[in-house]
């Protein structure tokens, strides 16, 4: 059965359409199937893999069936719901499934989605075949991802992070649930037929072995294809952390001024010296130290006493024209510009500079990096660590140009379970803030860039509501009464509201 | 699956941070003493491994072995990887002056195999002595290595040396392939040049047959501890096995992405610019009426050409963009393919640049790969920024990139395999298309002027280039200009 879909859904490439850095290398939408027995690190990969989609411009979502049997079933009585004798369960599961399916052409019809990951274990032909049916009667691609390990520590290590607090087993002890989910594995085991190297060889997929000591790749496509497969082959279990923080509060920094190549303050330089002992006193093994080629982050590694590594990838937002410039100065010279930045954060891109997208874009060696890597810690600026940030935190694009970085502050990212868990350590070193928020109140007026949703809209997951009622000033950390103002036709004073203190 | 990159080397912590001296070429900060800049240069370079790499190519003749070295090392050396391939049957060839016939490859004529065993460790020679005082970091050892006995003489070698071995197998049963195969690279080579095609072929066919019954593939479970890649018909599958460390991670990556379907890339700059015409660099003009004349021929030309499904990308600058629209077919737009930024030097005259920053105008033409415009780029930063390009024109087949000198000449320079020291100074005239198509183990030019006068923008190397220099030996090699 080929795979090329017969009733291709061309998105057709508009002329110019591509305002981002990148071209769109859209045609049909991709289903990514996951395939393998309970606890292979399926949901794992799935969440991690939607994080990095969505995080370089992709839109993407997952689609976690066992989500939709919980929705369905509401109370998870034993693993018996599993064995393949249980024809009531089965039905069950099947409609679950067709129900995902049906809610991932919604997501790429109706919503913009590009990438959609089927969560589930897929371990039939006969299911992967009602997927690929449904995907070639609309066009869709579909890459498969196997994951198989029969190492038994790291599914045991698997069932401890992620499954013992599984809605599934809240009523169980510790023992209870780790029998009852082997048993459950083992449902599973008896009708598993893994993809097959001869009978499958006319579909896409990769095949993990062992958490990524090997892979098997199949018939790549496409450009997201090989992006996938290269993600998929660069990222680790390894338990590490992830240290990010801005360079010492600068000279620039102090007198309110934006970007430049200055050195570090005293109080900057005090910073520096902090975080040297902090460092030390974390008892980090084999850290890797990396800064942005500008002098204030160089400045603040020096003091670490270790060997550093300058990325220019790290280097600050370009903000052309407005480099060096105050924002009082910059509403004074460039006032539509400062109003278009305001109305659209993250696509704005400064005359002759970057946009926070254009960040994105050039820090992604860097993320693929930080993934191969174990303990790393990152000296950089405001708008790239937002960027890191993001991506870590599976923040929005929208969320992305606001998130606080303050200065003299170390962020400590642990892997945990689906997620990260962050640490915010203050060296206790004054500094001038340099966050200006974002203004408040309901949808910006017709901006003058493309509207959002067309390119990197981050789709609201389903769960979660959009909220319809205009967010209280409090929630967003305005002090004034008045709300922000972000037509370019505001007043000067409008604009310069949330601009923060300085020289 | 460990990255074992580099090392955390522990320097006392100072009791004051050091002094920071900007580098004047490529104003990169480095530590400094007394205000002489420290040694170390802790600078993100593609290869951060202390351990140098060796890669072994594994496969019977004629599966696309030496067209994957030259290719990989080609790449690595652009991105900036010292790379160099050591092709063993090259060194037969040395020492076996005339080849006579299949027979020499027959498993059972030891004469062959003793200078066979000979070339192989000579070739291991060479490439202990490249990697470990040459300053090479990645070598190709690119020979069948069919054997396990073969392959575990090299992996002890390494392991001697400190080098890290990374294998990489072609396997290929079809048919067709390998007559293509045959006829693009063996006819051609010194092996056959007495010979009728005929005879050629149906030797090779017998050589072939020679390595086929002593053949070991890479195994899954023998072989379980050992890093490589296995490509399985032309790409259309890949095994892979533990990837050690970022520069196998990018191997893997490269090679998953480079195909042979015949295909041509087309490269050209936007038309003739405004700024162009006043001699001025960078900045982001529109097109001169001979540059929207051009973009008219360019058009018609491409028409011509009749190609199947081309992909058009131009940058996000205007220049490029009006060129393409010229062409009435849809593009793309990339930010990676806009020009060098000049940095403090946008929109200048040559002879205002040499006027203000006289010392930044003869830096750059001491070393212009490595020459940072202050507040800019250089070519180096270049390459960098254009690498994702590099990989989708790889991927793709018909492509029409329209965009701008300097980087027309960084992406000429990977097709054409030219070095750092000849990249900033090849010729890319305006109002000129550059077709190249791939062919044997290269790439096939072809320049085609579209009959539309431009200004020369071309400023070869002066040959006073110290900073003493008076201003007129720096302004000699400046085009002419309105």
């Amino acid at each position: 059965m080929a795979q090329t879909p017969n009733k291709p859904q061309v998105r057709k490439r508009f002329r110019c359409d591509s305002i981002a850095s990148v071209p769109q290398f859209t045609n049909s939408p991709t289903m990514i199937v996951m395939v393998g027995l309970p606890a292979r690190g399926k949901t794992y990969i799935s969440k991690k893999l939607t994080r990095y989609l969505n995080w370089i411009g992709v839109p993407t979502k997952v689609f976690n069936v066992g989500q939709y049997r919980r929705d369905a079933v509401r109370t998870y009585k034993n693993f018996e719901f599993f064995r393949p004798d249980n024809e009531e369960a089965m039905k069950i599961r099947k409609a679950c499934a067709r129900s995902a399916l049906s809610d991932v052409g919604t997501y790429f019809m109706l919503e913009h989605g590009q990438a959609a990951v089927f969560d589930a274990t897929n371990t039939t032909r006969e299911r992967r075949e009602i997927i690929l049916s449904y995907a070639k009667d609309n066009g869709y691609k579909v890459f498969f991802i196997e994951s198989i390990c029969d190492d038994p520590e790291i599914i045991a290590e698997n069932i401890k992070q992620v499954k013992l607090s599984s809605p599934d087993y809240i009523d169980c002890d510790k023992e209870e649930a780790v029998a009852d989910f082997l048993k459950r594995i083992e449902c599973y085991k008896v009708t598993y037929v893994p993809l097959d190297d001869d009978k499958d060889s006319h579909l896409s997929y990769i095949k993990i072995f062992n958490v990524g000591s090997r892979y098997l790749v199949n018939r790549v496509q496409d450009h997201i294809q090989s992006r996938i497969v290269y993600y998929l082959m660069n990222i680790h279990v390894t338990p590490r952390t992830i240290y990010l923080c801005r360079h010492g509060e600068s000279e620039l920094n102090l007198v309110g001024r934006i970007g430049g190549d200055s050195g570090l303050s005293p109080r900057g330089s005090q910073f520096a010296g902090a975080l040297g002992k902090y460092i030390k006193s974390q008892s980090i093994p084999d850290l890797k130290v990396w800064t942005s080629h500008m002098k204030r982050t160089i400045q603040t590694a020096e003091a670490l006493g270790v060997a550093y590594e300058q990325w220019k990838a790290l280097n600050e937002i370009d903000a052309g024209v407005c480099e060096d410039l105050t924002y009082e100065e910059i509403q004074a010279n460039y006032p539509e510009e400062f109003a278009l930045r305001d109305q659209d954060k993250y696509r704005y891109r400064y005359p002759k500079g970057e946009s926070y997208e254009d960040l994105v874009q050039r820090l992604e060696p860097v993320i693929m990096e930080l993934e191969r890597q174990e303990n790393v810690l990152v000296v950089c600026h405001q708008a790239v660590m937002r960027c890191l940030l993001a991506y870590f935190l599976d923040k929005s694009a929208e969320e992305l140009p606001y998130l606080k970085c303050p200065l003299h502050t170390v962020l400590k990212l642990t892997p945990v379970a689906y997620g990260c868990k962050v640490e915010s350590v203050s060296l206790n070193i004054e500094a001038v803030n340099t966050h200006r928020d974002r203004p408040a109140g309901d949808e910006p007026p017709c901006t003058l860039l493309a509207p959002p949703s067309r390119h990197h809209s981050r789709a609201q997951p389903m769960a979660s509501p959009v909220p319809t009622r205009a967010p209280r000033l409090q929630d967003l950390g305005v002090t004034s009464l008045s709300l922000q103002n972000v037509e370019v036709s505001r007043e000067p004073e409008e604009a310069l509201l949330t601009v923060p203190d300085h020289i | 699956m460990n990255s074992g990159e580099g090392c955390s080397e522990e320097i006392p912590l100072p009791s004051s941070p050091r002094e920071l001296t900007q580098n004047p070429l490529k104003k990169i900060w480095i530590p400094c003493k007394n205000g002489l800049p420290e040694k170390h240069i802790f600078q993100r370079k593609v290869c951060m491994t202390n351990c140098p790499t060796l890669i072994v190519t594994v496969g019977l003749p004629a599966r696309g072995k030496t067209y994957i070295s030259k290719k990989l090392t080609r790449y690595l050396n652009w991105i900036g990887v010292p790379t160099k391939e050591f092709n063993v049957g090259q060194y037969r060839r040395e020492c076996v002056k005339i080849y006579k016939s299949f027979e020499f490859f027959s498993p059972d004529n030891e004469e062959g195999l003793k200078i066979r065993k000979q070339c192989a460790s000579a070739a291991l020679n060479d490439v202990r002595q490249y990697l470990t005082d040459e300053g090479g970091q990645v070598a190709v050892f690119d020979a069948t290595n069919t054997t396990r006995e073969r392959r575990d003489t090299i992996t002890r070698f390494a392991e001697q040396n400190g080098f890290k071995v990374f294998f990489v197998e072609s396997v290929c049963e079809d048919p067709a392939v390998i007559n293509e195969n045959i006829v693009q690279v063996k006819l051609g080579s010194p092996d056959y040049t007495h010979c009728n095609t005929d005879e050629a072929v149906e030797d090779f066919m017998k050589r072939i047959k020679c390595y086929e019954n002593s053949y070991q593939t890479l195994d899954e479970v023998l072989d379980r501890d050992l890093s490589y890649i296995k490509i399985i018909d032309v790409g259309r599958r890949y095994l892979v096995n533990r990837v050690q460390d970022h520069i196998q991670s990018r191997i893997v990556y490269y090679l998953m992405n480079i195909h042979i379907t015949p295909r041509s890339i087309y490269l050209c700059r936007h038309g003739e610019s405004d700024m162009n015409v006043k001699g001025r660099i960078g900045g982001d003009s529109g097109l001169s009426l001979r540059g929207k004349d051009f973009a008219r021929r360019l058009g018609q030309f491409i028409q011509k050409q009749d190609i199947s499904d081309l992909k058009v990308w131009t940058s996000q600058m205007k220049r490029t963009i009006q060129t393409a629209e010229g062409l009435n077919v849809p593009y793309e737009q990339w930010k990676a393919l806009n020009e060098i930024d000049a940095g403090v030097c946008e929109e200048m005259m040559y002879e205002e640049i040499q006027d203000h920053h006289p010392l930044e105008f003869a830096l750059r033409d001491q070393d212009k790969y490595r020459y940072r415009y202050p507040k800019g780029e250089s070519y180096e930063d270049l390459v960098q920024r254009l690498e994702p390009v590099i990989m989708e024109l790889e991927r793709q087949e018909n492509v029409l990139v329209i965009c701008h000198q300097a980087v027309m000449r960084c992406l000429l320079a990977y097709f054409l395999d030219k070095s750092a020291e000849e990249l900033p100074y090849l010729k890319c005239p305006l109002h000129t298309v550059l077709k190249l198509t791939p062919v044997a183990y290269g790439c096939k030019v072809e320049s085609i002027f579209l009959n539309v006068d431009a200004v020369n923008t071309h400023r070869d190397r002066p040959e006073n280039v110290e900073v003493s220099r008076m201003a007129e030996e720096a302004l000699y090699t400046v085009p002419a200009h309105q």
